[in-house]
């Protein structure tokens, strides 16, 4: 009979038999998506150079992680978007101006030493992208500290460089940099768009919120890193970051400012390095916006979010066994076992 | 209507009912042949008490219960006995089972009425229910008269009937709701009188309108009964979650429903439990959803208990070209069969057949990336992704440290999971290997 016939021919597996149509490729690459403003407004103050940058950073990623997997007979995991995702993340914390060697060799740190020698994605203790440009930051301090004047145009001027907004608050104090953006007004307005030095994808605020709704719109990311990590890095720039006392500090200046956004939003909440249990990510949050004032405010670095990020990142295992969600159940349990 | 009751967490999948929701229970063909196995219940094994050559009739009993927790099998059909041997069951084990060959003129014992159920006392109530081998309808088939006779030191003061049905696709019990509104309060009414309870509720996902306004109608006039309009959530339909939703108690981590004095029922459970008492009819048949785009006529079916599954699909038109899975209960728990030649069973409440496109291979799967979708969902509120990470590497031992064995299987993580983890499965596995 024709049922019988179809027998043989059926599927068996455990339950469920349904699944979500979420897949890891899909969240990669809407997160690629979502910084495409950022990368659309990086070409646009810093020229041609941007994407040139980027595209080499993107490139050198996908390449050596296609070959490192090859190599040793195994699948090639490129489709999945996660090695264009670090390769395109590399290339939005890296200045304009950098020869073509250095994201080349960013990319392969990252990829290659922080992700497949672990084990992959899903293995990897560090974020891929962040060692890469804390490796070039530290191999290359000069190249790496290089900042060129955005122009506005789509066009790379004479590339006229300059210091960070940061750069600038750290050595020469609030009223210099007010100065050199007009009024605090114009400041505030320059930073939100993007219009100042810094690496490609961090200086343009309204890109990367954009990008960061989307993101939260899916659910691919929550709240809870990001509102803990700007919320802590204001809290604390403007009890510790004036210079007349306590709460004197400008907020606004250090939340717009550097890669706070970027990080918050991009690569804070990398899956992998982060906590998975939302309470431990306001932890990982705080942890982290608390470590980028210490820097920013005491350390030798203009800019401290991505060692912030970094050094929480060593700590997520440690905070995902320490919090636990609230098991079902769990209290009743706890008032029998007192009796 | 007020605002629906729920529990914490749960998802949203894509639910399918519409494929049965709206055909009314048909009566399946007397089969030729039934396969009965003596174990379809958690607990012992009944032992058969007919022997090959037997002669037997509808509704006489062919096995008899070997425990305290046990639960007797009739025959659903009048022939001969020809055969008492391992089959192949729904749940992927082999059974040993009664066979019955159908003599065609479907005679039954003389069944034994109580127009007075109400004043039965609760000893009498819960040995009709015993003899009448009625066992949780939901799929667990739980000895219902055990769940009936809680230890002395438990006060029960509700139940709870389980009209959720929060698994896609599965229409059996909304049916029954609809079409037999008035018998399954009867029933609820009885399980109360049985347990000395005065308040009972029934609980209704709210994309069954027509269920509850059937039920809401047939409890007009009962002040103590109360129909919950419920989230469409899976897993809406699981007791600790019921639970949860109508009367806001959490029954504790390894503990049963009992412990919160609740009692959860599933609507088919009700309706047997009254045509038990009421008229003396063991659980010899069952309503089943028959759906999925793999098969060519979706119903919902009365079908004899021990029906070979072949012979149901063959009533629905048959599977359709390019059906792949073929599933005995729910997408979301239910068990892939092998073979089709196994019996309908007093937990089967579906037979689901998924054709290619609902189809999702779990063949490949990635390693997790600690995305946290799973915790998210987890209606227990565990860690799935460290159980699966655990169970992969062998270490079992931290898994059951992890509140392992407070998983109930609902497939929710695997559900959400974008690295298509077999997380049920490494579960499974991890529970296999450690005791509880």
């Amino acid at each position: 009979m024709a049922t019988e016939a179809k027998a043989h021919e059926l599927v068996v597996s455990v339950s469920p038999h349904v699944r979500g149509k979420e897949t890891v490729a899909r969240i990669m690459w809407t997160v690629n998506l979502s910084l495409f403003p950022a990368f659309l407004m990086s070409v646009y103050y810093f020229g041609p150079r941007a994407a040139f940058v980027t595209g080499l950073c993107i490139l050198s990623a996908v390449l050596s992680e296609h070959f490192y997997q090859t190599s040793l007979k195994k699948k090639s995991s490129i489709g999945d978007g996660s090695a264009f995702l670090t390769g395109l993340l590399l290339g939005l914390n890296l200045p304009a101006s950098v020869p073509f060697y250095i994201p080349i060799v960013g990319s392969l740190i990252a990829i290659v030493i922080t992700k497949l020698l672990f084990g992959g994605l899903g293995y990897n203790v560090f974020n891929p992208a962040l060692i890469g440009r804390a490796f070039l930051l530290i191999s290359f301090p000069k190249l790496m500290t290089i900042w060129t004047e955005p122009t506005a145009q789509f066009v790379a001027m004479d590339a006229k460089t300059t210091a960070t907004p940061l750069g600038i608050l750290k050595e020469e104090g609030m009223a210099k940099l007010i100065e050199i953006f007009g009024d605090k007004a114009d400041l505030y307005t320059s930073l939100l768009m993007g219009n100042r030095a810094g690496s490609l994808g961090e200086t343009s605020v309204i890109a990367l919120l954009i990008g960061a709704a989307l993101l939260l719109y899916r659910g691919y990311i929550t709240w809870h890193i990001p509102v803990s990590f700007i919320a802590t890095v204001g809290v604390m720039a403007w009890a510790f970051g004036g210079n007349s006392g306590l709460f004197s500090g400008d907020p606004i200046i250090h939340l717009l400012s550097g890669g706070l956004i970027l990080g918050a939003f991009f690569m804070a909440t990398d899956y992998v390095t982060c906590p998975s249990i939302r309470k431990g990510q306001i932890i990982f949050g705080i942890g982290c916006g608390a470590i980028t004032m210490m820097i920013r405010l005491k350390g030798g670095f203009p800019e401290g979010v991505m060692f912030a990020v970094l050094l929480m990142n060593c700590f997520a295992p440690l905070i995902d066994r320490g919090v636990k969600s609230k098991m079902f159940g769990a209290v009743k349990v706890k008032k029998e076992q007192k009796k | 209507m007020s605002k629906t009751a729920t529990f914490e967490r749960g998802i949203h999948p894509k639910y399918h009912k519409e494929l049965a929701s709206a055909k009314s229970i048909t009566q399946a063909n007397l089969p030729q042949r039934i396969v009965v196995p003596v174990s379809q219940h958690i607990g012992a094994p009944a032992k058969p008490t007919v022997n090959i050559g037997d002669e037997v009739k509808r509704g006489q009993v062919i096995g008899a219960t070997t425990g305290f927790v046990s639960s007797p099998i009739h025959s659903s059909i009048s022939g001969k006995v020809i055969a008492i041997a391992d089959f192949p069951t729904s749940a992927g084990r082999m059974v040993q089972s009664i066979v019955i060959e159908s003599d065609g003129k479907d005679e039954a014992v003389e069944f034994k009425e109580h127009a007075d159920y109400m004043n039965l006392s609760a000893d009498e109530i819960k040995t009709l229910i015993k003899d009448a081998g009625i066992v949780g309808m939901g799929g667990a088939a739980f000895p219902t008269n055990v769940k009936l006779s809680p230890p002395k030191e438990k006060t029960i003061d509700t139940v709870i009937i389980n009209g959720a049905e929060c698994e896609p696709y599965l229409t059996a019990d909304h049916r029954l709701m609809v079409e037999r509104p008035r018998e399954v309060v009867e029933g609820l009414k009885i399980i109360m009188k049985s347990l000395g309870v005065k308040e009972g509720h029934i609980g209704i996902e709210v994309n069954k309108p027509d269920a509850i306004k059937a039920m809401e109608s047939a409890v007009s006039g009962e002040s103590n009964i109360k129909i919950w309009p419920l989230e469409i959530k899976y897993p809406q339909g699981a007791e600790k979650m019921l639970i949860k939703a109508v009367k806001g108690r959490e029954v504790p981590s390894k503990g049963l429903p009992m412990d919160v004095g609740v009692v959860v029922q599933n609507v088919g459970t009700a309706l047997a439990v009254y045509e038990a008492v009421r008229f003396g009819k063991p659980l010899i048949e069952r309503v089943v959803t028959v759906t999925g785009n793999g098969i060519k006529e979706p119903k919902n079916m009365m079908v004899r208990i021990g029906t070979l599954m072949s012979d149901v699909i063959e009533q629905c038109g048959g599977l359709v070209e390019g059906a792949v899975k073929v599933i005995s209960g729910g997408p979301m728990m239910g068990f892939a069969q092998w073979t089709l030649d196994v019996p309908v069973v007093k937990g089967t409440s579906g037979i689901l057949v998924l054709a290619e496109d609902e189809f999702v291979s779990t063949d490949q799967y990635s390693a997790c990336i600690r995305c946290g979708s799973c915790i998210d969902v987890c209606p227990m509120g565990l860690n799935p992704s460290i159980l699966s990470i655990y169970a992969e590497k062998g270490f079992y031992e931290d898994a059951k440290a992890n509140n392992l064995f407070d998983c109930f299987e609902c497939g929710s993580c695997a559900y959400v999971c974008p690295a298509k983890r077999p997380m049920v499965q490494f579960i499974r596995l991890a529970k296999s290997q450690v005791k509880p």
